[in-house]
């Protein structure tokens, strides 16, 4: 695969180099750790703090979502893999005002474990009170009765829009969880992978699949989906995905959503709207309103080529929350 | 026998460069399972320990703190689940020898094994799972007891390494139930662990060198 890179190994130092210096008036790196970035923007006093993280890859996030009525600090990690706790107690230590800092990341063992230990070294070593909440929207990635193993993809997006919203109301470090908890709870995705990834360092593909073919399920890092099948039309696929959403989530005539259709990095905007076209046609005709919607490349992998369709059922406290004001360098909403 | 802080530098020397050649052979085995980057983030990991080991403690010797800066700096450098798991079996390891600057048989045993109920404790894995404890259990319950029975640590140890390669290959046949291999089921099935088999590859690099070594004094 081409890539417009240097050397392999300094993808991940370089990308956050350029990002940072691309954006002073949002972003800058601390002294202490060059993986750690913080908002340069003031935020109220006793506002709890909002760190999110993981994998570099998937721009623009995590860094691009750093900015006002979002997260306060990330801490970025190698390509698809956890950041070390280091750079997250650094994050933590510089965003924390006195109210606590909550993590937000994607339920995947290595998070579990960094964000884990990083939480324990803040509470120990530097007596700051952490919460966390874990995205796991990937509706493929395991049954409904073992929700707990399932995997955050795109609607990571809408459990960080959540929780920074409330941080920004004032809510208290629990009621943020709780938020958070909530807008992971209400929210389901399925993607659909066309093109594999490749690794900068080895250059292979993230997993095989021929010209003609799609796999349903595939995962945010390559983990093979739940069906490999022929290529089919974007109604078709789009038909597919929405189905197995509402098949595991609670939706009824009336009810109202956000939806989010994201790109995995090299599938252009036009199939993304043309797969919203009919998101927008089935809830129609299902009678579920669409209250807001977002499409575009929001959580990507690297150049995977595909898709995901995300659902997140609105009550007034989430609604407020989605309306939120968010100012970050790769995401503005008014 | 006598380990000596140098030994333990040449040993993560070794391990240094056997990762290397094992690189993309993890990856690989990496790609049926994950995200195919479990060599190469074995590869960062270790590389920055080479710094570390070449730098800051040429001239340590005291092999506690050796074995936990090597710790330290494999997770910062890597993160991911590999991170934790290694770098806290090297971290409870170097607790066990703290301020020694030589170990002799009972350290080794006390280092190993602090080791792999470091990696077990931070992963919550068991056998069976399909991951590095597939290698690691049956390898500690094994030199535990040979250990305990005849006192030499290289016969012990090459005893434990048999039912390690045995748990490595056993995770062929398994279905994965930890980490991201675990969603794919069934479909995790005929394929290696990547995690077991860097797991092995480790004890092997060790048990070589302590033999090595011995094989030269004798």
């Amino acid at each position: 695969m081409k890539k417009l890179i240097n050397d392999p190994k300094n993808v991940v130092e370089e990308m956050v180099e350029g990002y940072v210096n691309a954006h002073p008036d949002y972003i800058r790196q601390l002294p202490e750790n060059n993986r750690s970035l913080v908002s340069v923007r003031e935020t109220k006093k006793d506002k709890v703090g909002i760190l999110i993280g993981g994998g570099s890859g998937h721009e623009p996030a995590f860094m691009g979502y750093v900015g006002e009525g979002m997260a306060d600090g990330v801490a970025v990690g190698n390509i698809f893999a956890s950041p070390s706790p280091q750079p997250i107690l650094e994050v933590t230590k510089a965003i924390d005002k006195g109210a606590g800092v909550v993590y937000l990341y994607g339920n995947y063992a290595g998070d579990v474990m960094n964000f884990g230990m990083a939480a324990e070294m803040a509470d120990m070593e530097e007596d700051i009170e952490v919460g966390a909440a874990l995205a796991s929207d990937d509706v493929a990635s395991a049954p409904v009765d073992e929700k707990e193993k399932r995997r955050g993809i795109a609607g990571e997006f809408f459990v960080y829009k959540a929780a920074g919203a409330a941080a920004d109301f004032g809510y208290k470090l629990e009621e943020v969880v709780r938020i958070a908890e909530k807008a992971n709870e209400n929210t389901r995705s399925m993607g659909v992978g066309l093109t594999p990834c490749y690794l900068p360092q080895t250059n292979e593909p993230s997993f095989l699949i021929d010209e003609d073919e799609m796999e349903i399920g595939l995962g945010h890092h390559g983990e093979p989906g739940i069906e490999k099948g022929k290529l089919e039309t974007a109604d078709r696929v789009a038909d597919r995905l929405v189905e197995d959403i509402l098949n595991d989530m609670d939706l009824e005539k009336g009810d109202e959503v956000a939806v989010l259709v994201n790109g995995l990095g090299s599938t252009p905007k036009m199939d993304l709207y043309i797969i919203y076209r009919r998101v927008d046609q089935i809830l129609k005709e299902q009678g579920i309103k669409i209250y807001r919607s977002y499409v575009g490349n929001y959580i990507t992998s690297l150049e995977m080529g595909g898709c995901s369709i995300t659902l997140m059922k609105l009550d007034d406290e989430l609604t407020k929350t989605v309306d939120h004001a968010v100012d970050c360098p790769m995401f503005v909403q008014k | 026998m006598e380990f000596t802080s140098a030994d333990l530098k040449n040993y993560f020397d070794e391990v240094i460069e056997m990762i290397e050649e094992e690189k993309d052979y993890l990856c690989e085995l990496d790609r049926k399972l994950g995200d195919g980057d479990h060599g190469v983030t074995m590869s960062i990991g270790w590389q920055a320990a080479k710094e570390m080991i070449d730098g800051d403690l040429k001239d340590e010797d005291d092999c506690g703190k050796i074995s936990m800066i090597v710790g330290k700096t494999f997770l910062n450098a890597v993160g991911s689940s590999v991170g934790p798991l290694y770098a806290t079996g090297l971290m409870r390891g170097a607790k066990t020898v703290k301020k020694k600057t030589v170990l002799n048989d009972d350290d080794l045993a006390e280092y190993w094994l602090a080791f792999v109920n470091g990696v077990q404790e931070r992963g919550q894995a068991k056998a069976g799972d399909k991951t590095m404890m597939d290698t690691l259990e049956p390898f500690g319950e094994a030199f535990q007891v040979k250990f305990e029975s005849a006192n030499e640590f290289i016969p012990a140890f090459d005893h434990a390494l048999g039912f390690a390669r045995k748990g490595m290959e056993s995770t062929k046949e398994m279905i994965s139930q930890k980490g991201r291999s675990s969603r794919l089921g069934e479909r995790s099935v005929g394929f290696q662990d990547p995690g077991a088999t860097s797991a092995y590859l480790m004890l092997l690099t060790f048990l070589a060198y302590v033999k090595n070594k011995s094989a030269q004094v004798s």
